[in-house]
């Protein structure tokens, strides 16, 4: 279980989470909806530990964090992975997409061997994969990061309005590729969207809640 | 007499060392007074690039070929691709033809008011109105409009670009990509706003990859697929009925319906098939669609050897 209780977070004097819980079940699609401006993405940075909340608890399968970001230990960070809403402000602009797609396998000093799996697997190919961020489709770019939030095997992942920058059909194909990563390890899957539409055919499959912020 | 833009045969190409982008194709299409047209595809397909090229807006590696001509009211058609940079700069840009850039936020100067730049693009067009009356009219309270664009929230924001772009009263809009980023509300409310413009006797060019915005306002829809128009139809039509296999698989795509993705991935635009671009994907194929599918250019239409066949109450 990935379990926020009472996270509050200001920026500046703005206070934009005010005691917010939420618990992401592993094996199971979870909700967050909520109209824009409500605190979403904060909660998701939160739930990634990217962002120190200025009060409440955040744990990991029972283990309560204590560090964010690069002082968190790399087992916990690499238990939660975020996918961004614009994949283009998430990446590199230096690398090239193979070089994106194998970043946690550098980081974490581990051979890349697999990354050039995934990326098959998410439709990028060879020819695709030595383009940078600028030569290649808003789509094409999101798949990278797909394939580089999924590298390490997380136990979540955290999809942050994933897909409101993609076509119908990449919409699709990203998000059963995510339901076969989900099927096939058990992980918890966070899916943030103001679309009910796309939120209820998500979360049916599993069967996982829905939880609204306002 | 009704103003129009009529494309014909709109090719654009980029060379790059080594590679050259087939980004538009044998582009055909209308757009006329109080109408709105929907150009929607996945991104990467050459809809943008298709804006700029419209606007006189390519960099310089870019070749285009075809024609596009602009027919307002009783003055002289002007084509669009063949007119030199001076004509476009000072009748056709935000006169004639006025763009509501992707990503409204990001378009405004961070540094200057929304009222500044308001101002500056009203006294550039010489439009003597004053920017409290055309922030009005785009749903702007006087206050709102002497905030920074970092104070304004995605919807104020759209409003603002909207108003600049209509500083000008040009009688074409095109919206590149108006609603990317926006939550549902200030996508309808952002539709409703297009269509209010085309209810008013404009014209509205769309460009979006969301089936849902087109659906709320377009009267015509066009889908690209690899840097060709595929299909052209009546919005009620194509949303009863695509012809075109790509557009039916998009439309299959839609949480809304099947969910289901179109089965492998678009071709390169460096490296497009001599026959039709969509036969790798397509369980329709047969020996035929190695040869390119005519478009035509009938009002209706579609670049396929096997449409699909509906029966819609025409």
């Amino acid at each position: 279980m990935l379990r926020a209780d009472g996270i509050t977070v200001a920026y500046g004097r703005q206070r934009v989470l005010r005691g917010a819980d939420l618990a992401v079940a592993p094996g199971v699609v979870t909700g967050l909806a909520g109209p824009s401006g409500c605190g979403k993405s904060t909660l998701a940075r939160v739930l990634a530990l990217l962002l120190r909340p200025d009060a409440g608890r955040l744990t990991v399968d029972g283990a309560e964090v204590h560090r964010w970001r690069h002082r968190a230990s790399r087992d916990l960070r690499t238990r939660v992975a975020l996918i961004f809403q614009q994949p283009r402000l998430a990446v590199d602009p230096r690398l090239t997409l193979r070089e994106i797609a194998a970043e946690p396998f550098h980081a974490t000093g581990r051979p890349p061997d697999p990354a050039a799996e995934l990326a098959d697997d998410l439709g990028l190919t060879s020819e695709l994969m030595v383009r940078r961020p600028h030569e290649v489709s808003d789509g094409q770019l999101q798949r990278a990061c797909v394939a580089r939030a999924l590298a390490l095997r997380p136990r979540y992942v955290i999809c942050d309005e994933m897909t409101t920058m993609l076509d119908a059909s990449t919409q699709a194909h990203l998000i059963a590729r995510l339901e076969a990563y989900r099927r096939e390890t058990g992980a918890g899957i966070l899916a943030i969207t103001h679309d009910e539409e796309l939120l209820t055919r998500w979360t049916e499959p599993s069967g996982g809640p829905t939880v609204r912020m306002s | 007499m009704t103003s129009s833009l009529t494309v014909r045969s709109l090719s654009v190409r980029f060379h790059l060392p080594g590679a050259t982008v087939h980004a538009v194709s044998d582009a055909s299409f209308a757009v006329r007074q109080g109408e709105c047209l929907a150009l929607v595809g996945e991104s990467g397909c050459g809809k943008s690039v298709m804006a700029h090229a419209l606007m006189g807006l390519l960099p310089g590696n870019a070749t285009v070929a075809g024609s596009a001509w602009l027919r307002t009211g009783g003055a002289p058609p002007l084509d669009l691709i063949a007119a030199p940079e001076r004509v476009l700069a000072r009748t056709v840009r935000g006169r004639r033809i006025g763009l509501v850039p992707q990503s409204p936020a990001a378009h405004l100067t961070p540094v200057r008011t929304a009222r500044a730049q308001l101002v500056e693009a009203l006294r550039e067009l010489g439009n003597p109105a004053p920017a409290d009356e055309l922030a009005a009219r785009a749903g702007l309270a006087p206050a709102q409009l002497d905030r920074y664009p970092h104070q304004l929230s995605g919807g104020m924001a759209q409003r603002v670009v909207n108003a600049i772009a209509l500083a000008g009263d040009p009688w074409l809009i095109i919206a590149d990509e108006p609603t990317s980023g926006l939550d549902r509300p200030l996508v309808d409310a952002t539709m409703t706003e297009l269509r209010r413009l085309a209810d008013d006797g404009r014209a509205v060019l769309l460009i979006t990859h969301d089936l849902r915005a087109a659906e709320q306002v377009a009267d015509h829809i066009a889908v690209m697929y690899a840097s060709r128009v595929v299909s052209l139809a009546p919005a009620a039509e194509f949303f009863a009925g695509p012809r075109h296999p790509y557009a039916a698989g998009l439309l299959e795509a839609l949480p809304s319906r099947g969910f289901t993705p179109i089965p492998g991935r678009p071709p390169e635009l460096t490296d497009l098939p001599a026959g039709c671009a969509f036969l790798p994907r397509c369980d329709r194929s047969t020996a035929a669609c190695s040869h390119l599918p005519e478009a035509g250019t009938e009002p209706s239409r579609v670049a396929c050897h096997h449409p699909l066949e509906h029966h819609v109450a025409r």
